[in-house]
């Protein structure tokens, strides 16, 4: 291994890409477009449900029952009907996406038998989003009738009594709840992996497309030689735009980071290299860069927004979908970015997914230095 | 040609060369060696094998056998150390356009391993060679086609390498910069850097010390110009000038004297045993097949007539061993 060498193919191979502005384009502008676009697109909260009230009784109960869910950021009333029948109109024409019905008899029930029901009805064509306002109509409700009990008991003189059971639950590590924090780390490695992929997946194919392979292969340089001096570059641009990403998710979206910078800094390099190995690899197999960066896109976006956890919980998924998720190379990142940002975890507590990471990347610059041919033909 | 034996004094040595692509055969049996300091010129038709051989000889084909030493040092055994010692030109252009004169220069000189501060004076040099003094900020692309032709041949002797392969290095490039290439060509041979170099001009060939004639796979001939075309023509050359050559030799068929008849162009070279004798009487026969206008003219061979001739007898042999 010359350095010489190296550093000349690494300056060239800047030099091209300085003067390319569709690479350029790629390398500087998409991660931020791609932050904008999947930190504010992709937000799996509900909040501010549209809810219509259908108070077929009107009373002080049943106005205090609408009020707590007037007061619940997770819903609002957008308007009230005056029948059962004119529900299915206001869903259709999506005015509100849940009817709350509080029927006739709601005081007579309450005081008189002490129990009574409301109906929530819920537009699950998004079903996801469909049970958790169900839930959170659940929860206000409870509130509301624990109110009530405490009033009665209060009425007739009893000593106060709290519920004997309560949940005090604590959400630690997201304490807002907000699904932003827990998606942007994720977006920050789908970036890495697509702009890294597809920028190395470019750089053996231009040389054989343009014919200035067969003078480079004349050369005394090594494949090693060549992999490092072509990766090099990529690598430095990767970890500018890894920084950038990650200023940008801490300081524009307020995501908290609670890790080590330096275990961040060391599994980003990981990451980067993984994906440059794997565009190098496309690029060197294919000959044509349309036809690598193809690839790359399919091996990068796919597999990562879908599988690697970034989005959607690999613990919800199916035990054999859970399986394929250990080859999604991004998986292991997207684990160390979320532990690292939300959590806090030191490098030791994430052992497991570094090591997957630097077996990763062993294994693909292997392949790719040696799927490399040194003859034309 | 049969391999001579191993010769510790010769830059290049081939033995028995062959290169199959599935059951066609690209290169058969092809030995030579090349003296130091030699330019030695691939001549043949397009398709003749001239690039299969050259690329075999710097390491960027695997030969299906034979064995190619260049320095005495085996190209597909220690390839890594051949590369150091030679400079290659391929036949398609193939510098980085979207870099610049000097960028081009300085990458060549960095993946041969060049020492920065030689690295230097060796692009200065490359620069004055090719007389691209005042445009090394020029991006390639904007290059005329000559200047191009002499940047790739700069880029190509940075590390100064002893031998040289350039793969029809003048195609496409006007003649007075064709002119120009050969000149640095022979200050390179000169300055005893071996040069194998292929053409299919004719007229390059004469520029060459040696010249391999080749033509489907084989090398059919091997000699300086001067011993080529005596041996190739056992015998003296008429020039027939007549207004229809096809017809002229469909008629010298029947004509005894007329051992061979190629055409050249709108002009005849007819092979007789005696130019001077055979001139008139040659004329008087055409003229009595309706071709009053004919002239025939004694002149020396060229190279191509040898080639013609060459060809001619090495395909006779093939034909009658098969």
């Amino acid at each position: 291994m010359k350095p010489r060498r190296v550093a000349a193919i690494a300056v060239k191979e800047l030099l091209q890409v300085w003067r390319d502005p569709r690479s350029l384009l790629m390398a500087l502008l998409m991660p931020l477009m791609q932050m904008l676009l999947l930190g504010y697109g992709m937000n799996l909260d509900i909040k501010h449900v549209p809810t219509c009230l259908l108070d077929l009784e009107s009373s002080q109960f049943s106005d205090s029952l609408a009020a707590r869910f007037r007061s619940s950021e997770y819903f609002e009333i957008v308007g009230g009907l005056a029948s059962q029948r004119d529900i299915p109109a206001a869903m259709d024409h999506s005015v509100c996406r849940m009817a709350l019905v509080i029927p006739v008899d709601f005081s007579r029930q309450l005081n008189g038998a002490g129990h009574a029901s409301v109906q929530a009805i819920l537009d699950a064509t998004d079903d996801n989003s469909a049970s958790l306002a169900a839930a959170y109509a659940n929860a206000v409700v409870s509130g509301f009738s624990a109110d009530v009990q405490m009033d009665t008991a209060r009425r007739y003189g009893s000593v106060v009594l709290n519920p004997p059971v309560q949940t005090q639950s604590r959400v630690w590590f997201n304490e807002d709840l907000a699904s932003r924090n827990f998606i942007i780390p994720g977006v920050v490695a789908l970036i890495l992996a697509l702009v890294g992929a597809q920028l190395s997946s470019l750089t053996v194919a231009r040389e054989w497309e343009r014919g200035t392979m067969e003078m480079l292969l004349a050369t005394p340089v090594t494949r090693m030689e060549l992999m490092i001096g072509k990766l090099a570059p990529y690598f430095l641009i990767g970890l500018l735009d890894a920084v950038f990403c990650l200023a940008f998710a801490l300081l524009w979206f307020g995501v908290p980071f609670r890790g080590s910078v330096l275990t961040l800094l060391f599994t980003t390099s990981l990451f980067l290299v993984v994906v440059l190995g794997i565009g190098y690899f496309l690029s060197v197999s294919v000959r044509s860069q349309v036809g690598a960066s193809q690839l790359a896109l399919l091996l990068t976006i796919m597999p990562i927004s879908l599988l690697s956890g970034y989005a959607f919980a690999i613990d919800q998924m199916p035990p054999v979908i859970q399986g394929i998720t250990y080859v999604v190379y991004a998986r292991y990142f997207v684990t160390i970015l979320k532990a690292l940002f939300l959590k806090g975890s030191g490098a030791l507590a994430l052992w497991a997914p570094i090591l997957g990471l630097v077996i990763y990347a062993v294994a693909v610059l292997t392949l790719a230095a040696r799927s490399f041919r040194r003859q034309l033909g | 040609m049969n391999a001579a034996l191993p010769d510790a004094g010769a830059a290049i040595q081939v033995q028995h060369l062959c290169k199959r692509f599935g059951n066609f055969s690209a290169v058969s049996d092809v030995s030579f060696d090349v003296r130091p300091g030699e330019i030695l010129g691939f001549l043949g038709p397009n398709g003749a094998g001239k690039s299969t051989i050259i690329r075999m000889l710097c390491g960027l084909l695997r030969p299906s056998s034979g064995r190619v030493l260049v320095a005495g040092v085996d190209v597909v055994r220690k390839p890594e150390s051949v590369r150091r010692q030679i400079g290659y030109m391929s036949q398609k252009f193939s510098l980085y356009q979207d870099l610049t004169v000097e960028e081009n220069l300085r990458f060549f000189g960095g993946v041969y391993g060049v020492r920065n501060a030689k690295l230097q004076e060796r692009v200065r040099f490359a620069l004055d060679m090719a007389g691209l003094g005042g445009r090394a900020g020029s991006l390639v692309s904007e290059l005329a086609s000559g200047w191009k032709q002499r940047l790739a041949l700069g880029s190509a002797i940075l590390h100064e390498p002893k031998v040289l392969f350039l793969d029809e290095p003048t195609s496409g490039v006007d003649p007075i910069s064709r002119r120009r290439f050969w000149d640095l060509i022979h200050d390179l041979s000169a300055a005893a850097v071996t040069v194998i170099v292929s053409t299919h001009h004719m007229d390059e060939a004469a520029y060459c010390n040696r010249i391999a004639l080749i033509d489907r796979g084989r090398l059919i001939a091997l000699g300086s110009p001067k011993q080529l075309r005596e041996r190739a023509l056992s015998g003296q050359l008429l020039r027939v000038e007549c207004g229809a050559p096809a017809a002229a030799q469909a008629a010298l068929k029947s004509y005894g004297a007329a051992r061979d008849v190629a055409i050249f162009g709108s002009t005849l070279h007819v092979l007789v045993d005696d130019a001077a004798v055979r001139a008139a009487p040659l004329e008087e026969f055409l003229r009595s097949h309706g071709l009053p206008e004919a002239r025939a003219l004694p002149i020396d061979p060229t190279l191509e007539d040898a080639f013609v001739e060459l060809v001619r007898e090495e395909s006779a042999i093939v034909e009658a061993s098969a």
